[in-house]
């Protein structure tokens, strides 16, 4: 199957996040934010019609630590 | 440093001349003396394979013992060396003897009495996943240890013993640096701090070749295993969780230190052997810092995963902490909590800010000077600490907060309530490294 | 005197002054909200990333723009400069320093482009390090806008590069109050850069542009030029 036609799941690193928050606003559907900003991830796994939702929070991510991962199988 | 033996093994095996063979702490290292490699090797004979497990492969032999980490997560040791060995190329081989529990003295005490034995155990997993490196790690507050193992790898050398270069390293101690990532990023020449993953250490780790991390205990028994067998293994334990393990007992018993004892030995036999009990027992902490309270009454429950799991505990690494009843539960896990939040990497949100203001809230309880609003406050930062960061010191931390809270729920009812109790007046009982910032990564 | 040879320009030639015009004011807006974001700054009406994607936006409008600019100078007979001045810096006939400021913003700017199209592929270090030479490319715009800009000596246009150095300039100590500790050497970089842009521009304009014969002085090698003799 092609990668991009493949179930999503989020991944965050955790490392490089600093709490800015725009995962939050953008998909709250999935992500809540804790009193810091942080993220915390409701539903790791993404659900066809939130797809473009979370692409765009990826790509909102000012440290780059939101991930949108390929299911393996 | 005390020690004990309990290489007992079932009764149906008594007949098997396995039987009389030694574990990790039985017969020659009883004594608490370092074994120099001459009486090391007298004792074991060479640990070339196929003495004993021939034709078997040690990553076979190891499967069928079912030997788990022992450093605390329990993870199957053999998929691990598959893992490893899987990925190709040349592989690097680290022995974590960093043991941050600051209740913990096992990896001291094995590496000072046992040093070939674990060893033994690294150049074989190294031979067995093709490394030709094994690093082995110490905390650089160990001087003295580090003196006595540049001194066995001398006697190795010397001797022309093994196919690997085996390299030690004295690394910062602090409570995340034993993480394995942390050991990985130090010696690829970074700060020991948690790395977080992809790439996980076993696909790309130091030098970015696939490595394998295990603790210092678990090359112990996989020596012991190449040698003997995973039959011998299995005459100890249960038949989930075989072999023994090293448990480190402190607290109010009357002969603290590290011990040996068979998965499956229920919580107060342990203590029985380690002096027995000096004070009426309020609680025990199974698994350090990072661990899980229990009140008394479960005592008597078996040190086996499948037992302490309905009680949200673990054998962890081995640490058993007696609380006398004269205790406060509550400050005492405060001073705990206050150490960790000091301890954390401070790089992902749980231990930058989380962590730290659960330490303050608890400490708050400890104290006495609660608000209204402090436990349900205290109960939703405690919930979001798990399963937010690189690795998972938030997590143990939320498992010590979130247990004490359940352990010592009179006591926290009476903290909201009255103040702080007079037990929480008087001098701590389970010793804490002071809560101070590390002073280097590097 | 500058003035009344500019207006008897050809149409190109306005579109190239109003394209580089407005090209500064986005990027100064850009550069603006770029700042804001890295400040964390907690908008009342619209969201946080809200900010960032006008910022994204603005940029790429801000190259638009810049991109008319650069064509229709090129494309304008009146100074004939050839296409490698577009992209190689103090390589021109005309006005070479001052022209060559705007080539090595645009450059700059071409730069940030690239690594931000390439981000996740380059992982964020890499990114961020060139990211921050858009806080280059501002100032350098700003003097090629001065130096060479046909429409300096009007008040209005004064008036226009007073706003962006205020806004920019504002934006940075607002950014250095937010700071905590930690990055010395960054924040002292950032105090220094932002006390000494306005005096340098302010004593350039009064010596050079705003005073009589900068067309000429202009047109000579940069050597020459820092000799600023009469």
């Amino acid at each position: 199957m092609n990668p991009a036609n493949r179930a999503k799941t989020l991944r965050i690193d955790r490392i490089a996040c600093t709490g800015q928050g725009l995962c939050g606003e953008l998909l709250p559907e999935l992500i809540d934010l804790d009193e810091w900003g942080y993220p915390i991830v409701k539903d790791r796994s993404v659900p066809d019609h939130l797809r473009a939702h979370a692409r765009r929070a990826a790509a909102a991510c000012p440290l780059l630590a939101l991930h949108l991962d390929a299911d393996r199988t | 440093m005390n020690a004990t033996t309990d290489a007992t093994p079932n009764s149906s095996a008594l007949s098997s001349p396995a039987h009389h063979a030694p574990r990790l702490l039985s017969g020659l290292y009883a004594t608490g003396v370092p074994a120099t490699l001459a009486e090391h090797l007298r004792h074991y004979g060479p640990s070339a394979p196929g003495t004993r497990t021939s034709p078997m492969s040690v990553v076979e032999a190891v499967e069928a013992a079912g030997l788990t980490g022992r450093g605390g997560a329990g993870f199957p040791t053999a998929r691990k060396l598959r893992a490893v060995a899987e990925r190709g190329g040349r592989a690097v081989v680290v022995v974590n003897a960093m043991e941050s529990e600051p209740a913990s003295r096992k990896d001291e005490f094995l590496l000072t009495v046992a040093p070939h034995l674990v060893l033994d155990g690294a150049v074989l997993a190294a031979r067995t996943v093709s490394a030709d490196t094994v690093h082995l790690c110490l905390p650089r507050t160990r001087a003295a240890q580090f003196e006595q193992l540049s001194a066995a790898l001398d006697e190795r050398r010397r001797a022309r013993l093994d196919p690997v270069r085996l390299r030690l390293h004295a690394l910062p101690h602090t409570y995340v640096s034993s993480e394995s990532t942390s050991l990985v990023r130090w010696l690829n020449g970074g700060p020991a701090r948690p790395q977080g993953s992809p790439p996980h250490t076993h696909e790309r780790g130091v030098a970015r070749r696939p490595t394998l991390v295990s603790n210092t205990e678990t090359f112990a028994h996989l020596a012991l295993i190449a040698r003997y067998g995973p039959d011998w293994f299995q005459q100890a334990g249960t038949p989930d969780e075989p072999g023994t393990l090293l448990v480190t007992v402190s607290g109010a018993v009357a002969a603290p230190g590290v011990l040996e004892t068979a998965f499956g030995t229920p919580l107060d036999v342990i203590l029985d052997r380690a002096g027995g009990r000096t004070e009426s027992l309020q609680a025990l902490l199974l698994g350090g810092f990072g661990g899980t309270w229990l009140s008394a009454e479960h005592l008597q429950v078996p040190l086996a995963r499948c037992n302490l799991a309905p009680l949200g505990a673990a054998p962890g690494a081995g640490v058993l902490i007696a609380l006398p009843r004269a205790a406060c539960g509550l400050s005492e896990t405060a001073r705990m909590l206050a150490y960790l939040a000091a301890n954390g990497a401070r790089q992902c949100g749980p231990c930058r800010f989380g962590l730290p203001a659960v330490a303050e809230d608890f400490a708050a309880l400890a104290a006495g000077r609660a608000d209204p609003a402090l436990l349900s406050r205290l109960l939703r930062r405690v919930g979001l600490l798990p399963d937010r960061g690189a690795c998972r010191h938030p997590d143990g931390a939320a498992q010590l907060a979130a247990s004490a809270l359940r352990a010592f729920a009179d006591d926290v009812d009476r903290h909201l309530a009255q103040g702080a109790c007079a037990a929480a007046h008087r001098p701590p009982r389970i010793p804490v490294p002071p809560a101070v910032l590390p002073e280097t990564w590097r | 005197m500058t003035t009344t040879l500019a207006l008897t320009g050809s149409p190109l030639w306005y579109a190239s002054r109003a394209g580089g015009t407005l090209a500064l004011v986005l990027l100064t807006a850009t550069v603006v909200l770029g700042i804001a974001s890295g400040g964390r700054v907690v908008p009342r009406r619209i969201g946080r990333f809200e900010i960032g994607l006008l910022h994204r936006n603005l940029s790429l409008l801000t190259l638009v723009f810049l991109g008319m600019h650069v064509v229709t100078a090129v494309l304008d007979p009146f100074v004939r400069l050839s296409w490698a001045v577009s992209v190689v810096p103090f390589g021109a006939s005309y006005r070479p320093l001052w022209l060559g400021l705007g080539t090595a913003a645009l450059d700059l700017l071409l730069a940030v482009l690239v690594t931000s199209a390439l981000r996740h592929r380059l992982g964020v270090r890499s990114w961020k390090a060139v990211h921050w030479l858009a806080y280059a490319a501002w100032p350098l715009a700003l003097f090629h806008s001065a130096g060479t800009g046909t429409d300096t000596r009007l008040p209005l246009q004064l008036w226009l590069y007073a706003a962006c150095l205020a806004t920019v300039i504002a934006a940075v100590w607002w950014r250095l109050a937010k700071a905590g500790p930690g990055h010395v050497a960054g924040r002292l970089t950032a105090a220094v850069a932002a006390t000494a842009v306005p005096v340098v521009l302010t004593a350039f304009l009064a010596a050079g542009p705003l005073q009589p014969g900068w067309s000429q002085r202009a047109a000579l090698t940069p050597v020459v030029l820092i000799g600023g003799g009469r």
